[in-house]
C-alpha cells in the first residue's frame, strides 16, 4: 500500500519536475517576448530526438547529449526567432501563440514521417542504473538525479534571474522593453538569447526525459497541453510559481494516480477550473 | 485581435452578391463535386464560421473548438444509434449538449483574457478528449460507427448522398443566417467595440463578461450543429474530432479564409478540405504542410485570402 503510494507520488515527482522546467522556459520567454511558445513541447521532443538520434548514428552518449542537444534546439531557436518571430513583434501576442503552434506542427509531422509514432527507447547510461531499497520504496537512480538536476536547473535559473546584472537586465525588459532600449541595452539581441535559452531549456527536459519516457513524435504535445494548464494555474508572472505549480501538480497527478487512476490524465485541468472559480488570476498571478 | 471590418456602401452590395454566388454554388456543388467532400466542406465551413464569430467579431481565441463539434458528434451519434431517437433530435441535442459545454467552459475561460483565454479552452478541450477516450459508451479508439441516417421527420430518406446533401446545406445556411444576424445586430456591434477596446466598452456601461459568454454559447452551439451534420454525414464520430488538431484546423480555416469577414471562413474550409484531401495519401506531410500555411499565414498572409480581396476591392474602388 505504501509502496504503491510512494510509487506513485514519486512517478508524480518525475513528472512535475519537467512541467516545472518546462514552464519555466515557457515564463522566461512570455515575460520578455510576450510570446506563449506553443512550439515548447515540440522542442522537448526535438531534444529527445537530437539525442536518441546522436546515440544511434553518431554514437555519442547521453553525457555529451545532455550538453550538445540544448545547444544545438537552442541555436534552431535562435534562428526561428531571427527569421520569423521577431516579424510579429508588436502584434497581438496571438499571433505569435499560432506562429509557434505552426511550427510545433511542423516539426511534429517531420518526425512522424520519420519515425512513425511508435517509441524509442534511449538506455539508462550506465553510472545511473539500479537504484536503491530506501525501505519503504525502491528509488531508480536515475529518477532521483532526474528530480536532483532539474531542482538544480530550476534553482539556477531563479538565481541568475533575480539575483545577477543579466536577469535584472532581463526583468528590466520584462517590465518595459523600449525603455531598456533607449538605456542602449541591445534589447533584440536579448530576445533571441532568450527564445534560444528558452527553447535550449526544453530540449534539456527532453534529453533528460528520454530515458524514463519513449521518445516519440508525440510525446511534445501531450506534455505541453498540460504545461499550459500549470501555466493558467500557477501565473507566468513569477519564476518561483511555476516551478512551485509545476511540481505540486505533478504530485496531485501522482496522488490521483493512486486513488482513482482513470481520473489522473484529467485531474490537472480540473485544477485549472477549480483555480479559475476561485482566484481567477491564478495563484502567484498579480490580478490584472 | 484586430481584423478587416466589412466595409460600407458598394461593400455591402458586394457581399449580397457574394451570399447569391455562395447559394447557387452551394445548391449546384453536388453535380460537381463529390457529395461528401462538399458535405465535409460544409459542416467545416460552418464550423469555422461559428469559430470566427468569437474570434473575428469577439476578438476571442479559443483553442478548444473541437470539444463542441466532437461533443456535439458524440452525442448524435450516440442518441441516434444507441438510443433509437429521430434524427433531428439527435442533432437537437448534440447542438444543445455543445451549448451547455460552452456556458460551462466560457463562464470559467472569459475570466481571464487574451492568451490565458487560449490555454484555457485548450486544457478543457483536453479534458473532453480524455473523457471521450473513457467513457464506456464512445468505442475507445474506434470511435462510434455505423450511425444510421434514419428518416428526417420520419419521411424524408436520408440514405442517399443527394438529400442528405441538400438537408445537410440547408442546416448550414439557418447556422450561417444565425451568425450573419449575430453579427449585425447592436450585440455584434457591441461585440466588436469589446474587441477593438475592452476598457472603453466597460466605461460605456456594457456588461462585457455577459456579453462575450453568450458570443462563446452561440458559438459552441453552431460549432455542435456542425458536429452533429459530420456525425451524420460519415456516419461515425471519431477521436479526431474531438483532438486539438481539429482545434488547430478550425483556426487555420478562419485565418487562411480571413477573421473578421463572413466569408472567409467558407473559403477557408474549402481550400483546407481540399488540400487535406488532395494530400490524403502523404500521411503525415499533411500536417506539417498545415503547420507551414499557418506559419505563412501569420507571417505575412494576416488578412487571408477573403480580406486580401477586400482590400483589393477597397483601393480600387
Amino acid at each position: 500500500m505504501i509502496q504503491v503510494l510512494s510509487g506513485q507520488l514519486l512517478v508524480g515527482l518525475i513528472n512535475g519536475s519537467f512541467y516545472a522546467l518546462l514552464s519555466l522556459g515557457l515564463a522566461i520567454i512570455f515575460g520578455l517576448l510576450n510570446v506563449v511558445n506553443f512550439a515548447h513541447g515540440a522542442q522537448y521532443m526535438l531534444g529527445a530526438f537530437v539525442a536518441w538520434m546522436g546515440l544511434h548514428y553518431l554514437g555519442v552518449g547521453y553525457w555529451w547529449a545532455l550538453i550538445l542537444t540544448p545547444l544545438v534546439v537552442g541555436l534552431l531557436g535562435v534562428v526561428f526567432e531571427r527569421l520569423c518571430l521577431r516579424r510579429l513583434h508588436g502584434l497581438d501576442p496571438l499571433y505569435g501563440l499560432l506562429l509557434t503552434f505552426g511550427l510545433a506542427l511542423v516539426l511534429e509531422g517531420l518526425f512522424q514521417n520519420a519515425f512513425g509514432i511508435s517509441g524509442n527507447s534511449y538506455p539508462v547510461p550506465e553510472a545511473l542504473q539500479g537504484g536503491t531499497n530506501l525501505g519503504f520504496m525502491y528509488l531508480p537512480r536515475y529518477r532521483a538525479w532526474v528530480v536532483l538536476v532539474s531542482m538544480t536547473v530550476c534553482f539556477t535559473s531563479w538565481f541568475v534571474i533575480e539575483k545577477t546584472r543579466l536577469g535584472a537586465y532581463l526583468r528590466a525588459g520584462t517590465e518595459n522593453s523600449a525603455l531598456l532600449q533607449a538605456f542602449g541595452v541591445n534589447v533584440p539581441l536579448m530576445f533571441s538569447i532568450t527564445y534560444g535559452f528558452g527553447a535550449a531549456l526544453a530540449a534539456f527536459a527532453g534529453v533528460m526525459a528520454a530515458p524514463i519516457y519513449q521518445v516519440t513524435p508525440l510525446m511534445g504535445s501531450s506534455v505541453i497541453m498540460v504545461v499550459f494548464a500549470v501555466v493558467v494555474i500557477g501565473g507566468m508572472g513569477s519564476i518561483v510559481g511555476s516551478i512551485v505549480t509545476g511540481l505540486g501538480l505533478g504530485l496531485v497527478e501522482g496522488l490521483t494516480k493512486f486513488l482513482y487512476p482513470p481520473a489522473s490524465d484529467v485531474v490537472v485541468f480540473v485544477v485549472m477550473a477549480l483555480v479559475l472559480l476561485l482566484r481567477p488570476a491564478g495563484l502567484f498571478g498579480r490580478p490584472r | 485581435m484586430r481584423a478587416l471590418s466589412e466595409g460600407r456602401g458598394h461593400a455591402s452590395v458586394a457581399s449580397k452578391w457574394a451570399y447569391a454566388l455562395l447559394v447557387v454554388v452551394g445548391l449546384s456543388a453536388p453535380f460537381f463535386a463529390y457529395p461528401v467532400f462538399a458535405m465535409n466542406v460544409l459542416c467545416l465551413a460552418l464550423f469555422a464560421s461559428a469559430f470566427n464569430l468569437l474570434l473575428g467579431y469577439a476578438g476571442l481565441l479559443s483553442f478548444g473548438h473541437a470539444a463542441f463539434l466532437g461533443s456535439a458528434a458524440y452525442l448524435t451519434g450516440a442518441a441516434v444509434k444507441l438510443w433509437g431517437l429521430p434524427v433531428e433530435l439527435g442533432i437537437l441535442a448534440g447542438t444543445a449538449v455543445a451549448a451547455l459545454l460552452g456556458l460551462i467552459f466560457g463562464a470559467l475561460a472569459i475570466r481571464r483574457s487574451g492568451i490565458y483565454f487560449a490555454m484555457i479552452t485548450l486544457g478543457f478541450a483536453q479534458m473532453i478528449y480524455f473523457l471521450v477516450l473513457q467513457a464506456p459508451w464512445t468505442g475507445g479508439e474506434d470511435g462510434l460507427q455505423g450511425i444510421p441516417r434514419s428518416k428526417l421527420l420520419g419521411i424524408l430518406g436520408l440514405s442517399g448522398n443527394l438529400p442528405m446533401y441538400y438537408f445537410v446545406f440547408a442546416l448550414f445556411l439557418v447556422g450561417f443566417w444565425v451568425i450573419h444576424r449575430t453579427i449585425h445586430s447592436p450585440f455584434g456591434q457591441v461585440l466588436r467595440a469589446i474587441r477593438e477596446n475592452e476598457p472603453r466598452a466597460v466605461s460605456l456601461g456594457y456588461d462585457v463578461d455577459r456579453y462575450k459568454l453568450l458570443a462563446f454559447v452561440i458559438s459552441a452551439g453552431l460549432s455542435g450543429l456542425a458536429g452533429s451534420m459530420k456525425a451524420l454525414v460519415f456516419q461515425s464520430a471519431t477521436l479526431s474530432d474531438v483532438h486539438w488538431h481539429r482545434s488547430g484546423q478550425v483556426v487555420l480555416m478562419t485565418l487562411l479564409g480571413g477573421m473578421g469577414t463572413p466569408l472567409g471562413p467558407v473559403v477557408g474550409a474549402l481550400v483546407v478540405v481540399g488540400l487535406e484531401n488532395y494530400l490524403a495519401s502523404y500521411g503525415s506531410w499533411v500536417t506539417v504542410i498545415t503547420g507551414g500555411v499557418f506559419m505563412a499565414c501569420v507571417l505575412s498572409f494576416r488578412r487571408g485570402i477573403v480580406g486580401e480581396v477586400l482590400a483589393l476591392v477597397k483601393r480600387s474602388f
